[in-house]
């Protein structure tokens, strides 16, 4: 029962290096591995400078935002009024300073919500079988149809005030059912892995099997689905408040936008509405640049196309040219056809 | 001694549209602790779908799956405590271990579930099995499979494998996926440690060749039936059924072609 070979069975142990003490600190660098890349961290900081806003507003801000100087209306911006001034004399700045944090807190709490319904519906309806994993889907197909915008109009019309919860519980609802789906698609995957077989094997109970064993595996696309919904959820938020849904104690940039145009600031005004709308595309950027780190991280390939397309270049190859082009050096080996191989290879 | 029985096997899988498969037919053997059953076949013969019977991760269709003479149980705490008898090291080792996971979260988890050992005492099991496997425990211990070679997470495999201390060990195509310099490595790891612990391996296969060096019994599985089972000299010295004599004629024969054997090991 035992092989006439003992040699091969010493084995090569690696070479000895320092013990790696993993520290709470190392274990966090671990965890938030997928955001350190150029892109993310990018995206992090205008982020974190908006958020920075957000919470040293009252600070910050020149003026309050709803005081009135009617000695000074729709001015433009001056060392005074730094972004100008409304019709009805109130600093442009200060109301987007102010209206930061509306901006945020909706959309971060829409992103909150709706990451817990797309975990809880799509993890379930990826790792159950037959009719409850069909009727899940159906329930996030459903969703992923529903017009988001009129519902919103029509739940937040119903209210005479409606708060920031609300408005957020009903971004959420309306925006979590993409996320559901891709959440769905790789919890399907996963649950045949050999890794959660095993675990099945030895006997782990369920709850362990998906807390322990898969959402580890899941972290950047629940991450990703977070962003992608604070982004619509921003969006969605500036889109209601500008065509008036929202009442205009709730100050954001959309409401800004709102009584630019209700008093015909287009296209006269510019500092009225640009700086808005700047915020608006900066912080869309900033959690898509996010995203796109995400992105990079889960698949290496598309953040190495670049590269490699460069060093294929280098080489003389076209990354565009069919896999069997043919060198130039053998293009001098084989004079009789110079024309074609110069053709396909130079560029 | 612990024995396993498969009596009249039947396993068939529903497939969409095509009515049934039949994947196992009347499959009969006996393992029992310190011995080894090679189990041979070609891809879709049903040797993966024993392992998933013998590790209840599906059921039999019909017939009995004895362990010491009572039918296994299929649910709760029973079937923990049979999982904890019968383990298994899976083929694939770079798909086995959870990437998000050190490896001694793999190794502790079994031992935790069984408690195999108190609490307090689970670290110094997991550098125990790490040693026992011949990975050096401090710098294995707080890695992720991704920072270890094929054959290093094999042998994490079958620490895990070992944690619990079964009597029986399930081990499918555990040396296919490996570079074939450390095949034998690991295959003379699995000999030595079920020596020690006397335990009974099913070793599924495609190689004849290992199959009778590594084991006492070989087991031929063609579309669903066992179509030879014997002594491993007597299947491949004088094999009945077709298939087995394919299998021979396919591997290479070393003392037929060559003067001398090229590696002490590929001969005994």
């Amino acid at each position: 029962m035992t092989f006439p070979n003992p040699v091969a069975v010493a084995a090569p142990a690696a070479p000895p290096v320092h013990t790696r003490k993993r520290t709470t600190l190392s274990r966090l660098g671990q965890t938030f591995a997928m955001f350190r890349n150029g892109k993310s961290l990018a995206g992090l900081a205008i982020l974190g400078f908006f958020v920075l806003i957000a919470i040293f507003g009252d600070w910050i801000a020149p003026y309050g935002p709803l005081d009135k100087d009617f000695q000074a209306l729709r001015q433009a911006p001056s060392w005074v009024h730094w972004l100008g001034t409304t019709h009805m004399g109130e600093d442009v700045l200060s109301q987007l300073i102010y209206g930061t944090r509306g901006v945020l807190v909706v959309g971060f709490t829409a992103g909150v919500i709706a990451t817990i319904i797309a975990v809880a519906i799509g993890v379930t309806a990826g790792y159950v079988t037959g009719w409850r994993s069909e009727s899940l889907s159906a329930l996030t197909n459903v969703f992923l149809v529903i017009p988001g915008l009129p519902l919103i109009i029509i739940i937040a019309s119903q209210y005479e005030n409606p708060s920031l919860l609300l408005i957020s519980s009903v971004l959420a609802i309306t925006g979590w059912a993409w996320g559901g789906r891709v959440l769905r698609a790789q919890t399907m995957s996963l649950r045949n892995r050999d890794f959660i077989q095993a675990a099945r094997a030895n006997g782990e109970p369920l709850y362990r099997i998906i807390a322990v064993e898969m959402l580890p595996n899941l972290t950047a696309i629940i991450a990703s689905s977070f962003v992608g919904t604070v982004i619509a959820a921003v969006l969605g938020l500036t889109t209601l408040a500008f065509i008036g849904v929202i009442p205009i104690t709730n100050l954001n940039w959309g409401t800004i936008l709102f009584w630019a145009q209700q008093n015909g600031a287009f296209p006269d005004f510019w500092w009225w509405y640009v700086p808005a709308g700047l915020c608006i595309a900066l912080l869309g950027m900033a959690l898509s640049l996010i995203n796109f780190g995400i992105d990079e991280y889960v698949n290496p390939r598309l953040r190495s196309a670049g590269e490699r397309a460069r060093a294929m270049r280098k080489k003389g190859f076209v990354l565009s040219d069919s896999v069997t082009a043919v060198r130039p050096r053998a293009a001098a080996k084989n004079p009789s056809d110079p024309g074609a191989t110069d053709a396909s290879t130079k560029h | 001694m612990t024995t396993l029985e498969f009596k009249n096997v039947t396993k068939k899988y529903r497939v969409r549209g095509a009515g049934e498969m039949l994947a196992l037919d009347k499959v009969s053997f006996t393992l029992t602790s310190g011995q080894t059953i090679a189990l041979v076949g070609q891809s879709g013969s049903g040797k993966s779908t024993i392992a998933k019977i013998l590790t209840q991760l599906e059921r039999v269709s019909s017939g009995d799956v004895l362990l010491d003479g009572t039918p296994i149980p299929t649910w709760g705490r029973p079937l923990r405590r049979y999982r904890q008898t019968v383990r298994m090291v899976f083929q694939d080792p770079f798909a086995s271990l959870n990437p998000a996971h050190t490896i001694r979260h793999h190794i502790e988890r079994p031992l935790r579930l069984d408690k195999v050992v108190p609490p307090d005492q689970v670290e110094e099991e997991v550098f125990r099995l790490l040693t026992r496997v011949r990975l050096s425990p401090e710098q294995t211990i707080d890695r992720r499979p991704h920072e270890l070679s094929g054959g290093q997470r094999q042998r994490v495999a079958i620490a895990r494998a070992l944690a619990s201390r079964p009597k029986l060990l399930i081990a499918d195509e555990p040396v296919s996926m490996l570079d074939v310099s450390i095949r034998l490595e690991v295959l003379n790891l699995l000999a030595e440690l079920q020596s020690e612990a006397n335990l009974g391996v099913l070793y599924i296969t495609h190689d004849l060749a290992t199959a009778r060096h590594f084991s006492d019994e070989i087991m031929v599985l063609h579309h669903g039936k066992v179509v030879e089972h014997g002594k491993a000299d007597e299947v491949i010295l004088t094999p009945k059924h077709d298939y087995t004599l394919a299998l021979r004629n396919a591997s290479p024969d070393p003392e037929k072609h060559f003067a001398a054997p090229t590696t002490p090991g590929a001969t005994s």
